[in-house]
């Protein structure tokens, strides 16, 4: 861990250290009381109530949750990606502009030469029937107005600083193994060199080998390259890893966010710590022959409309610590410590749940 | 203690597609699991280990040796299979795939019973099962449909599926990948407790170390068709002796230790390397060559639970 810390610092760090290019103004991405909800026949369904947090370039924010807590929602809603059923409103800010406001042909232009997406999946999402060199070439040659073999020259470049032999060109998605497929994702992804890369979930579907592969390739671009990135996963191991800091998310709220480490070392909300404990440390004696989960379920779709409308926590009849305020008080992030915050009414700062 | 569940020199091999080499996805295996003993299978995608538990449950016919149930080697006359399956079970990953979205819980569970005219106090046998995987109480959740539940239910019901026939053993492949972080514990906290509670036997197959050091008594890891390396999960993952092992352990985020990050493409089981199948990727063998790690075939190992950990490695012995 150390060791990774080290080669991270020279980096530029981004918190209270602005780049000179950028006058001490605002953040690059400044999201703002960010709400979904989709429409489901006569209901609505909220997704993600309210989530504010910024980025700056060369910062990683890693966002943890699970299945329903509205992380790959409120990531996708970032560059208005979501499908028509979903409302969207707060703002999303990205270097001083409302993309939620914005001008449809202006989004275009900001979608992947300014903030690209690496997408889950990545044989549903390279088109099946051309050439990951047209596939890479397209974005390159909307955005960058070169010729076809300057284009052809860049995605040579990209394969190869992602890995995949640039002599692949020519070859197709199913040419390629899973691993190779979301490097090239990545290398589509870098093509118009952005400044904020979305990665929804780069590696749930790989293996335990591929996927250090892959995250290790994207550490190594982010740090050279000073890129802004928020990844997305459900694996909180992998994202104190990868990221300096780290939103947990739960019921389509943030639940605690911070510095990663802090968050998992000294848990404040009491989701983080069960989130934490899920994947257990290999050596860790009290994790032998020991599983740790949570009971209960996430909160269904109805029961996060009720709990949009009224009061108290979401996450209380699963918590083992609850109180009767938890079911009655409105829960809010409060400071927590140093650059953190978290939404528990028994959260303070330097004291765990 | 007694053996309940046995694969001698096992494999399998699927027959060549056009122009290609058959698949040796099972390339000789020996396993056992003991009464009351968890065995975690671990491995990355395409190591064989699907098929291998497909062959444990009859699923896949072995092109050579043997599965022995209780004993007994494994038949495939339908009547043969029908018998052995009271004995063990299969539990699939994906629970909303696994189960019929038109059937209710209490069919599903049923179907088991059903199959093999354990009709006699049905009702009875299908709630004690629903509760014994911890859908309690049963008459609850009996009537429901899958989509009315979540997905860590849902698990609990394809488990409660198995339970039904009062098997000495389950085979459970992934059964919690598909699974939320939080669900997860809860599954894994179920199989230990039917362990403990029933002296149920279970072979895990996962890809996930975690649940190996979290449940399992003993670990196989297995490469390209074999098992490469075996012992308690002790022995296993806090003193790996494999290279493939450690690499393994090494990419996990807490492992503590510079990363060992295998290079090459993913094993393929249409062409085998000879000598140690490990050779191409292996660390080991790139810091200091020995000829035997591409001349000399490795033994299959023995498979034998009361033996300590056995590593199958020219180079570690």
């Amino acid at each position: 861990m150390t060791a990774t810390d080290d080669t991270r610092s020279p980096a530029p760090s981004g918190e209270g250290a602005p780049r000179e290019e950028a006058p001490p103004a605002a953040p690059m991405l400044d999201v703002r009381d960010l709400r979904v909800s989709y429409r489901n026949g006569e209901r609505t369904v909220p997704a993600v109530r309210g989530v504010s947090f910024t980025l700056d370039r060369g910062q990683t924010l890693g966002v943890a949750g699970e299945s329903g807590s509205g992380k790959s929602t409120m990531a996708l809603s970032l560059l208005r990606l979501l499908p028509s059923t979903a409302k969207v409103t707060g703002q999303v800010l990205f270097q001083g502009e409302d993309l939620l406001t914005a001008k449809w042909a202006r989004l275009r232009a900001v979608r992947w030469s300014a903030a690209s997406v690496v997408f889950q999946g990545a044989m549903s999402a390279l088109n099946p029937v051309r050439t990951i060199g047209e596939q890479i070439c397209e974005p390159i040659l909307l955005h960058d107005k070169v010729g076809q073999k300057a284009a052809r020259a860049r995605a040579a470049e990209l394969l190869d600083a992602v890995g995949v032999p640039s002599r692949r060109l020519g070859s197709y998605p199913h040419e390629f193994s899973g691993g190779q497929r979301q490097r090239i994702m990545i290398a589509m992804a870098l093509a118009c060199r952005p400044d904020l890369i979305i990665a929804d979930e780069p590696t749930t579907a790989l293996d335990v080998m591929v996927q250090a592969q892959v995250l290790n390739l994207l550490g190594d671009l982010v740090r050279e390259s000073g890129i802004g990135v928020i990844m997305i996963s459900h694996d909180l191991a992998v994202l104190s890893h990868m990221c300096e800091r780290l939103a947990v998310m739960y019921a389509g709220r943030v639940a605690e966010i911070g510095p990663s480490r802090g968050l998992i070392d000294e848990p404040r909300h009491p989701y983080t710590r069960a989130l934490g404990r899920a994947f257990p440390t290999i050596g860790d004696p009290a994790s032998r022959l020991a599983p740790a989960g949570l009971p209960g379920d996430p909160p269904t779709p109805a029961e996060l409309a009720r709990l949009d409308e009224g009061r108290g926590c979401a996450f209380e009849p699963r918590c083992s610590r609850a109180v009767a305020a938890c079911r009655t008080d409105t829960v809010e992030l409060r400071p927590s410590g140093p650059g953190r915050e978290a939404a528990c009414l028994l959260a303070q700062e330097g004291s765990e749940p | 203690m007694k053996t309940v569940l046995e694969v001698r020199d096992l494999t399998v091999t699927y027959p060549a597609r056009r122009g290609a080499a058959p698949a040796r996805a099972v390339d000789g295996v020996n396993l056992q699991v003991r009464q009351g003993e968890i065995v975690a299978l671990v491995g990355e995608s395409g190591c064989g280990k699907s098929t291998l538990a497909r062959a444990l449950v009859g699923l896949v016919r072995p092109t050579g040796g043997q599965v022995v149930g209780d004993g007994e080697p494994l038949g495939y006359s339908a009547a043969a299979l029908k018998a052995y399956r009271r004995h063990t079970q299969l539990v699939l990953q994906d629970p909303g795939g696994a189960l019929n979205p038109r059937q209710s819980v209490f069919d599903a569970v049923a179907e088991g019973p059903r199959l093999h005219g354990l009709t006699d106090r049905l009702g009875e046998r299908v709630h004690t099962a629903l509760a014994k995987a911890g859908l309690r109480p049963p008459e609850q959740f009996a009537g429901r449909f899958p989509h009315e539940m979540s997905g860590g239910q849902q698990q609990r019901v394809v488990i409660a599926g198995a339970l039904a026939l009062e098997p000495k053993v389950i085979v459970a492949d992934e059964p919690v990948a598909s699974l939320d972080a939080s669900v997860r514990g809860e599954i894994l906290k179920l199989i230990l407790e039917l362990r403990d509670s029933l002296g149920l036997s279970a072979l895990v197959v996962s890809h996930d170390l975690g649940l190996a050091w979290n449940i399992a008594d003993r670990v196989a890891v297995m490469y390209l068709g074999r098992i490469v390396e075996t012992g308690t999960v002790e022995e296993v993952l806090l003193r790996p002796r494999h290279p493939y092992t450690r690499a393994l352990l090494s990419v996990l985020p807490d492992s503590g230790e510079p990363p060992v990050l295998l290079t090459g493409e993913p094993p393929d089981p249409t062409s085998v390397p000879g000598g140690c199948r490990f050779h191409p990727r292996c660390p080991l063998r790139a810091a200091e060559p020995d000829p035997r790690c591409d001349g000399l075939d490795l033994p299959v190992l023995t498979g034998d639970p009361s033996a300590s950990a056995l590593a199958a490695c020219h180079l570690v012995q």
